[in-house]
């Protein structure tokens, strides 16, 4: 393979006039992929908490949304959830509201619309581990809650709850770590992440695999980082006298 | 205080608790005995609603919890319950156990709580645990903070579902004694227990319970001395050696 | 909206198997190529020969933190000569094919080896001695004792793996391969029916992934009353 090696080329300046180097480039793609997995994982966790608590809270009605919400999202891949947002929802949508969104700046439609894909999958994945959670959490701690007089909801939120979020740490650690790289998907319907930067530098200078291996260095680096703020977390909610402390 | 009138409790086809039916005044000390399955736990959880009954009724202080009369929340603020494995809060300290209820619940304020979960925790002895966290504590404090944690509702009644059946033995007298307290200052008490010592103690009748039916019900020292019916004798005869 | 041109749907059902059979070559390829590199390395995870064990545990800590996507553009971008120079293909051959399925294999055979070596560890150290003290070799011990309860032990966990990775393939959208998602997209946009051909897409996806995911749970149903 003849190939020449130039890292130079990572600071020249872009070749379509704007003001910015490659490397600024991808810098911005990785803060994008940052902003975007941070926004997704909070929608995520909250959605992923309210479905997950209705698939064990003692109501038919919301048991069946809860299994339906899941079935639905777990069940289709996720790109194929990406397109259906970005294509089919606004079509969907009243005419009004449908208009409305596509006359939003492109940039801002291509990452609300990754948001909520991504999200909204994620969100069918904490579901299920929450509802494990729950249900894992021993009988007696729910019949002491309601002992003490506390409603079903206080007794989810002061008894079980933040019993299971710590106890599902890990799976949560490796569901963010997952968003993380499914955020690149979002570079099919065109939000210009990371993922989507390195196709450009390949598409712009000669020398793809500089531009690769900066762009896999810097998915690494989000990993490590992910992990680091998890550990952190860790190690601030975890209970004097059990493992871990 | 408490009257169970002809309970009868189904799991699908399964029938766990066959036309019960006794009373209890206040101030009354109840200890439920019998075999494994016999139903003990599931009827006195019927008493604070965490069991449901199908067919019978219940009656708190006359008013009937089948008819609706008396509402659950009400009267889960008004019996408190001791479990077998504790159930302590593992995520909040042991004070927070103790006043999180009173706040939420009865809506007392933080300072008001804490008043009464120190002098409850000074009353089991564990005043020094306050900060501690469950994990931290042995099985005997643990139980003696669950039992504090019930007092700091100010129940009128006290359920006790074989409060020392998960301790070591030699933990089990620190939380008996307090039981015994607790009923020598004339707390109404139903009680779960194999602890036949502490029932000649302080009860003032036992229920003898198998396969789901009361089958004998009587005042603590004739229960003890004569038996009237032969699983009684039979039972006692095994567990008394 | 709702008026669903099945006509325009029965007239392109050619694209759309073509792109089902690839969508099909591709999983299973990357479920028989990725079950047996995976035991390969999840065997190295847990040998006593340090650098195997090392060599597997970067192998799966790399392929674990680095996208789908990325690694479908490696592989399709970077490495085209040297794939057709490794397996003498014909230059003809449908590099984007290839590319796809190497990269599947390479990445699942990291989720598979984590499986595996959870089934592996999960085992009694007792099964370990017993195999030894009848004289078996590793190999052995492995082949017959060790292997087969892992592989029973994990059944459901590797069969949900295999829907996942059906699932994954349809990412090789972004290396422009024609699988069943992306001719769906592309007949889409070439008839103007992109809005019913991704609900369509999205169908049958939903019909396939939970017809098999309900039989993972009828085998772990099965499994649990033996």
């Amino acid at each position: 393979m003849s190939y020449k090696w130039n890292w130079g080329v990572l600071l020249d300046p872009v070749v379509t006039g704007e003001n910015a180097t490659y490397l600024e480039w991808i810098v911005h793609g990785f803060f994008i992929t940052l902003g975007l997995t941070l926004c997704a994982w909070t929608l995520a966790l909250v959605v992923g908490t309210v479905f997950g608590v209705m698939r064990t809270w003692p109501n038919r009605f919301g048991q069946a949304i809860g299994t339906a919400y899941v079935s639905i999202f777990r069940n289709v891949p996720l790109i194929v959830q990406f397109f259906v947002w970005y294509f089919v929802v606004p079509e969907i949508l009243p005419a009004a509201i449908g208009d409305w969104i596509k006359g939003v700046k492109p940039n801002v439609q291509f990452f609300v619309v990754s948001v909520l894909a991504l999200g909204m999958y994620t969100g069918s994945r904490i579901c299920e581990q929450l509802r494990a959670g729950i249900q894992a959490l021993p009988r007696g701690q729910r019949q002491a809650g309601l002992a003490m007089g506390f409603s079903t909801a206080q007794t989810y939120g002061h008894v079980m709850l933040p019993q299971v979020f710590r106890h599902i740490m890990p799976p949560l650690t490796s569901e963010f770590l997952i968003i993380s790289k499914n955020s690149a998907i979002a570079s099919t319907i065109g939000l210009l992440e990371l993922s989507r930067q390195a196709q450009q530098l390949v598409d712009f200078t000669a020398q793809p695999y500089e531009s690769f291996i900066v762009v896999t260095l810097a998915y690494v680096l989000l990993n490590f980082l992910i992990l680091r703020f998890m550990a952190w977390i860790n190690n601030r909610i975890s209970l004097p006298g059990l493992m871990g402390h | 205080m408490i009257e169970l009138k002809n309970v009868s409790k189904w799991y699908g086809k399964f029938q766990a608790l066959r036309d019960c039916s006794v009373s209890v005044a206040q101030g009354e000390v109840v200890v439920f005995c019998g075999p494994s399955g016999s139903g003990k736990s599931t009827l006195i959880k019927l008493i604070n609603g965490l069991e449901d009954f199908q067919s019978g009724d219940i009656l708190f202080k006359s008013k009937s919890i089948r008819g609706g009369e008396m509402k659950m929340s009400e009267l889960r603020t008004r019996v408190g319950m001791v479990f077998q494995s504790f159930e302590l809060f593992p995520h909040l300290s042991v004070l927070r156990n103790l006043t999180i209820a009173q706040e939420k619940v009865l809506g007392r304020p933080a300072a008001e709580a804490t008043t009464k979960a120190l002098a409850l925790l000074e009353r089991v002895g564990l005043t020094s645990q306050a900060e501690k966290y469950p994990a931290q504590l042995s099985g005997g404090q643990q139980q003696r903070v669950a039992i504090a944690r019930s007092l700091s509702m100010d129940p009128e009644v006290m359920l006790f579902d074989e409060p020392t059946s998960a301790l070591d033995p030699e933990m089990i007298n620190e939380v008996l004694s307090v039981m015994v307290e607790l009923a020598q200052e004339g707390m109404t008490m139903l009680c779960v227990t194999h602890e036949m010592g502490f029932a000649r103690k302080v009860a003032d009748k036992v229920v003898f319970m198998d396969a789901g039916s009361i089958v004998e019900i009587g005042a603590t020292q004739a229960f003890f001395d004569a038996p009237a019916t032969e699983r009684a004798r039979d039972f006692l005869q095994k567990i008394l050696h | 909206m709702f008026d669903f041109d099945w006509q325009a749907l029965i007239a392109s059902r050619h694209i759309l198997a073509a792109g089902a059979w690839i969508t099909l070559q591709v999983t299973l390829v990357a479920i028989a190529c990725g079950v047996v590199w995976g035991t390969v390395l999840a065997l190295c995870a847990v040998s006593a020969i340090k650098p195997l064990a090392l060599f597997a545990k970067a192998y799966v800590a790399l392929f674990r933190s680095i996208p789908l996507v990325m690694l479908l553009l490696w592989f399709f971008l970077i490495v085209p000569q040297l794939l057709k120079a490794v397996f003498d293909l014909s230059p003809t051959v449908d590099i984007r094919l290839v590319s796809a399925m190497v990269a599947f294999s390479m990445l699942e055979a990291a989720f598979f080896s984590e499986i595996i070596r959870a089934g592996i560890l999960g085992l009694s150290r007792g099964q370990f001695l017993a195999a030894r003290s009848l004289g078996m070799t590793t190999v052995q011990m492995m082949r017959y004792i060790i292997l087969p309860q892992a592989f029973k032990a994990m059944l459901p966990i590797l069969l949900t793996q295999c829907i996942v990775i059906f699932q994954d393939t349809s990412l090789v959208y972004v290396i422009a391969l024609g699988d069943f998602f992306r001719n769906a997209v592309s007949l889409g946009e070439r008839d103007g029916t992109l809005v019913q051909m991704l609900l369509f897409a999205g169908l049958v996806y939903w019909l396939i992934c939970s017809t098999l995911s309900a039989s993972v749970k009828l085998v772990q149903q099965r499994m649990q009353h033996d």
